[in-house]
């Protein structure tokens, strides 16, 4: 029968180990080689754009990258949905943008920050989400083998 | 004999229930707003809402947290805490930041990182506070008679829980590297060291109410924990599957938090295990009820719905949907919200002097409460469905598939309104105990 020095050397055996192996990991998926989401675009204007993002907390509400609030839309691939010129509208409109009733809060940006915003989700849009992109965005991706057929 | 220094916990407890049923406020204006009922947008947005709705809770659990270890940590350790004035000003510190930080989130500042929403210079307040409060711990048990396995897995879940606060803190540039070390703060937290501290609790409970022996408990202690991390560290991965980083971690994260659920079952057959082979009838039957009830729906709630969606294969079509707010809400409850429900049930009593754990009141608290929040759960869970095949299946727009789950919010809150009567009979409980007294933990 297991004595309880052996289940406190499982215990910390395990941990150690599983830890060890998942320090490795996070930096062999950190290696810029392994790099999925263009880090060497990210410009001046993107981290600008992820400032806003956080500082208006938009994942309160909305989700990115499948992260977020549930309420509003995912914002992932939202250029290629909706469009610079309607995300532009929405983030610089002075009244609460409401589709079907549900408000938005109204953030009456600058034309400066909402054109750190597009570049943000432009800089999303082509992170390599491992197939996710496909899901989450179908109007966008799934269009592009149709037309291809064509 | 118990130790007069104990009495700090009730204190930690009160705050407890304040900022509980202020989460379940802000709850409610949540779900209102989903069903189109969204008066207070102009000053309480979605959002902020559910900004302080997640933070309340994170702060009630770690008050609660606080307060079980400053009622575990002088008995385990047989003498009184170092210091009482200093446990009172790291309280009334702890509740001075996070009234400091709610208030905050209703004036657009904040940092919008889903549960670490509290900015930066905050982080550092917060940091010095669980200092102080480690101090204290670490410094009783240094100086106490004995040292024991659970008092000491219920330290090292603290003493981790600080630790990987620290990673939430660095910033990046680049949103995926933010995003994947904010679960090393979220994930390792609630899959990974507070299930230590919950282990810790409920040894404990488990040690005073069925009379076991400590070195039985204590062993299996070991195991449950070591089954946590074996699965849960490496099961970070599936918070990874889809954010922008290496495919590898579909693989690594699939396989081990597939594994998750073991110890959450493992938790769950302990607990009823060593109550059915208990030789002691302990009166306080609520705390008992508390206990078993957390171990089991923690297993449900965490353990089960957690894999139902943990898969890469589903995840790809749960991910960001309402399937996560389905077991968030269980897991939370069950794992966290129950054991420190738990760990007040059964310490109040020994605290104020009152045995009310036989009142009615009591365990139409814990019914009310269960069965309410079981039919949230089922309530989100059918909207999340819904929802995925609707918008990831149909490819109907995000609002549009809004609009057809809106009922299920009605009848979501509907479960919630019974809920609440549940927790606000177990805080009218909690009232009606009384204050602590020194002769009453001297009696127990």
């Amino acid at each position: 029968m297991l004595s309880k020095s052996q289940a406190r050397s499982f215990f910390l055996g395990g941990t150690v180990v599983t830890f060890m192996i998942f320090i490795g990991l996070t930096i062999y998926s950190m290696a810029p080689s392994n790099d999925q989401s263009n880090h060497e675009n990210i410009t001046e204007g993107v981290i600008r754009g992820k400032h806003l993002w956080e500082t208006n907390n938009c994942m309160g509400c909305h989700t990115l990258l499948g992260e977020g609030g549930y309420y509003a839309p995912e914002l992932t691939k939202v250029i290629d949905r909706k469009g610079e010129g309607m995300i532009r509208a929405i983030l610089q409109s002075p009244v609460p943008w409401q589709p079907n009733g549900r408000k938005m809060v109204a953030y009456g940006m600058s034309d400066a920050d909402a054109d750190a915003m597009i570049e943000f989700f432009k800089w999303i849009g082509e992170i390599d989400l491992n197939g996710f992109d496909r899901v989450v965005s179908p109007l966008a991706k799934d269009r592009v083998p149709r037309q291809e057929e064509d | 004999m118990k130790y007069k220094s104990q009495k700090v916990a009730y204190w930690f407890f009160a705050l407890c229930m304040l900022l509980f049923a202020l989460q379940i406020v802000y709850g409610f204006i949540m779900g209102f707003a989903r069903i189109g009922m969204d008066g207070l947008h102009e000053f309480i947005p979605f959002n902020t809402a559910r900004a302080v709705h997640t933070n309340l809770l994170v702060v009630w659990l770690l008050t609660g947290f606080m307060g079980a270890a400053y009622y575990i940590i002088p008995e385990e350790a047989q003498r009184e805490l170092v210091s009482v004035k200093w446990a009172y000003i790291q309280l009334i510190s702890l509740a001075l930041v996070g009234v400091v930080a709610i208030v905050g989130y209703h004036f657009n500042h904040w940092e919008g990182r889903k549960f670490l929403e509290i900015p930066r210079e905050l982080d550092y307040l917060v940091v010095a506070n669980v200092l102080l409060f480690l101090g204290i711990i670490l410094a009783t048990l240094y100086k106490g008679k004995r040292r024991t396995t659970t008092a000491l897995v219920l330290t090292m879940g603290l003493v981790f829980a600080a630790l990987l606060y620290l990673p939430g803190m660095i910033w990046f540039d680049s949103q995926v590297t933010d995003s994947f070390f904010r679960w090393w703060v979220v994930h390792l937290w609630v899959e990974g060291v507070w299930e230590l501290i919950m282990g810790g609790i409920l040894a404990f409970l488990l040690i005073k109410i069925t009379g076991i022996d400590r070195e039985i408990i204590e062993k299996w202690l070991y195991v449950i924990v070591g089954l946590t991390f074996l699965s849960g560290i490496l099961g970070t991965g599936h918070h990874y599957y889809y954010i922008g980083v290496n495919k590898i971690w579909l693989i690594v994260g699939g396989v081990f938090s597939a594994l998750e659920p073991l110890a959450f079952l493992a938790m769950a057959l302990f607990a009823v295990y060593m109550y059915r082979k208990g030789g002691r009838n302990h009166p306080n039957k609520l705390a008992l009820f508390w206990t078993i009830g957390a171990a089991i729906v923690s297993f449900i709630g965490a353990g089960l719905l957690g894999f139902a969606h943990t898969l890469p294969q589903t995840n790809i079509y749960t991910h960001g949907t309402l399937v996560t707010a389905m077991h968030g809400h269980y897991a939370f409850w069950g794992a966290y919200a129950m054991i420190v429900l738990a760990i007040i049930s059964y310490s109040l009593p020994n605290m104020t002097g009152r045995k009310r754990y036989d009142h009615v009141n009591g365990h139409m608290a814990f019914w009310f409460s269960n069965i309410g929040i079981l039919g949230m759960v089922v309530a989100m869970g059918v909207a999340g469905v819904v929802q995925v095949y609707l918008e990831r299946r149909l490819k109907m727009d995000f609002m549009v598939a809004q609009e057809e789950v809106k009922i299920h919010f009605v009848v979501m809150l509907l479960c919630a309104a019974l809920f609440t009567l549940g927790i606000a009979m177990y805080i009218y409980e909690f009232i009606k105990h009384g204050k602590p007294t020194d002769e009453a933990l001297e009696e127990t």
